[in-house]
């Protein structure tokens, strides 16, 4: 095996980490914020969330075109089939939900009567009408699709972890590339 | 010259003969928005109850006089935010139940016309100039206008609220309303 396929890219990694923390941020602000009572702070909360929302779906446009245009490291060879499978199909859709948790929530903003005007400066296109029921609805799904993406980062979690602390593979390491290799048992 | 010779024969058209005499608004057809801008997005609310006085002859612009009242707790925007802007804060529409334009001069002006006047919300005056056209349709005719005004001179937004980095200073309140004709009652 070659590092080529060993390691994910530098690019690939920091990509990786950086939608990550700003994902997390994005996802405590939009929970902390919709709680509050309407003031100045809840307003600019509102806007940050979104802010953080169009950078999120720029980043994983770039990372998909990264992972569409480049080799990955293949699951170490040990995996079994349906572990394979079950990876595949949940970074699959990791990928699926940083696009779509963006676009479920420019969409509920613009259904709702509120453009989204990135960093207050560069307005998106406002595509949806003002439309009370259609933007309850998208409002649904937006949260929705944010409980789904929290229970996958946890299985995406936990398998990660399962692969550093019981497998004692590279998997982590990969995506990690400071973490000490654990001695195989 | 020509202005007065027209008149007679324009004042026949639109209002059978009757110069100055209230126009009828058809509020179904007529809206008041109010628009402002929030972290800088565009936002736009409706008030969805007023009422208009509007006694104006193209061809006498003069003569014309316009009374506008608008109600302020038929702020409409999205539920949360309506309650806060019928509040005490914003229009406090419990205390101060109208916003009134009433005309001191109306005017030509370029293809249009204007009317200055008194625009009076939540207790605080100010003297405003509305910028309006009018085109005749349909045995009326339709008014469309729009003016800039500073919501912190009539206290709209205090406390916390006067931060205009969130909600900016400058609100455009622009109607449209629509005429089917002088109203046979108000004729003078």
């Amino acid at each position: 095996m070659d590092s080529q396929t060993v390691s994910y890219t530098r690019t690939a990694v920091t990509l990786h980490w950086l939608i990550f923390a700003l994902i997390a941020c994005g996802f405590a602000l939009g929970h902390y914020m919709v709680g509050l009572p309407l003031s100045p702070m809840k307003l600019r909360y509102i806007s940050w969330h979104k802010w953080l929302g169009v950078t999120i779906f720029m980043l994983a446009i770039v990372r998909i075109v990264w992972r569409a245009t480049h080799r990955v490291p293949a699951p170490p060879a040990a995996m079994p089939a349906w572990q394979k499978a079950a990876a595949g199909a949940s970074h699959i859709m990791l990928y699926i939900l940083i696009v779509a948790i963006p676009l479920s929530g420019w969409l509920y903003s613009s259904a709702a009567g509120v453009q989204t005007v990135y960093f207050g400066v560069i307005p998106l296109p406002d595509i949806l009408s003002k439309d009370k029921p259609l933007s309850g609805f998208l409002k649904e799904v937006h949260g929705i699709l944010n409980n789904g993406l929290a229970i996958l980062v946890a299985i995406h979690v936990v398998a990660a972890l399962k692969h550093y602390f019981i497998d004692r593979d590279s998997v982590l390491k990969r995506m990690l590339p400071f973490l000490q290799p654990r001695e195989p048992r | 010259m020509i202005r007065w010779s027209m008149a007679p024969i324009l004042a026949l058209v639109l209002s059978s003969g009757v110069t100055t005499a209230e126009q009828n608004i058809v509020y179904g057809k007529s809206r008041v928005v109010c628009a402002s801008r929030q972290m800088g997005v565009p936002v736009e609310a409706e008030f969805k109850q007023f009422t208009a006085h509007i006694d104006f002859d193209p061809a006498q612009p003069a003569t014309g006089k316009i009374q506008i009242e608008i109600g302020t707790g038929s702020f409409e925007f999205d539920p949360e935010i309506d309650d806060e802007v019928r509040g005490r804060l914003w229009l406090d529409a419990n205390d101060f139940p109208q916003a009134r334009f009433v005309s001191s001069e109306v005017r030509k002006n370029g293809a249009g016309y204007e009317a200055s006047g008194t625009l009076s919300i939540k207790g605080v005056s100010g003297q405003v100039v509305m910028p309006f056209t009018y085109r005749p349709a349909d045995g009326g005719g339709v008014f469309e206008g729009a003016f800039t005004i500073s919501r912190l001179h009539y206290n709209i937004g205090e406390g916390k609220w006067k931060d205009t980095d969130t909600v900016a200073d400058d609100v455009q309140i622009k109607f449209r309303l629509v005429s089917n004709g002088m109203s046979a009652q108000k004729k003078k």
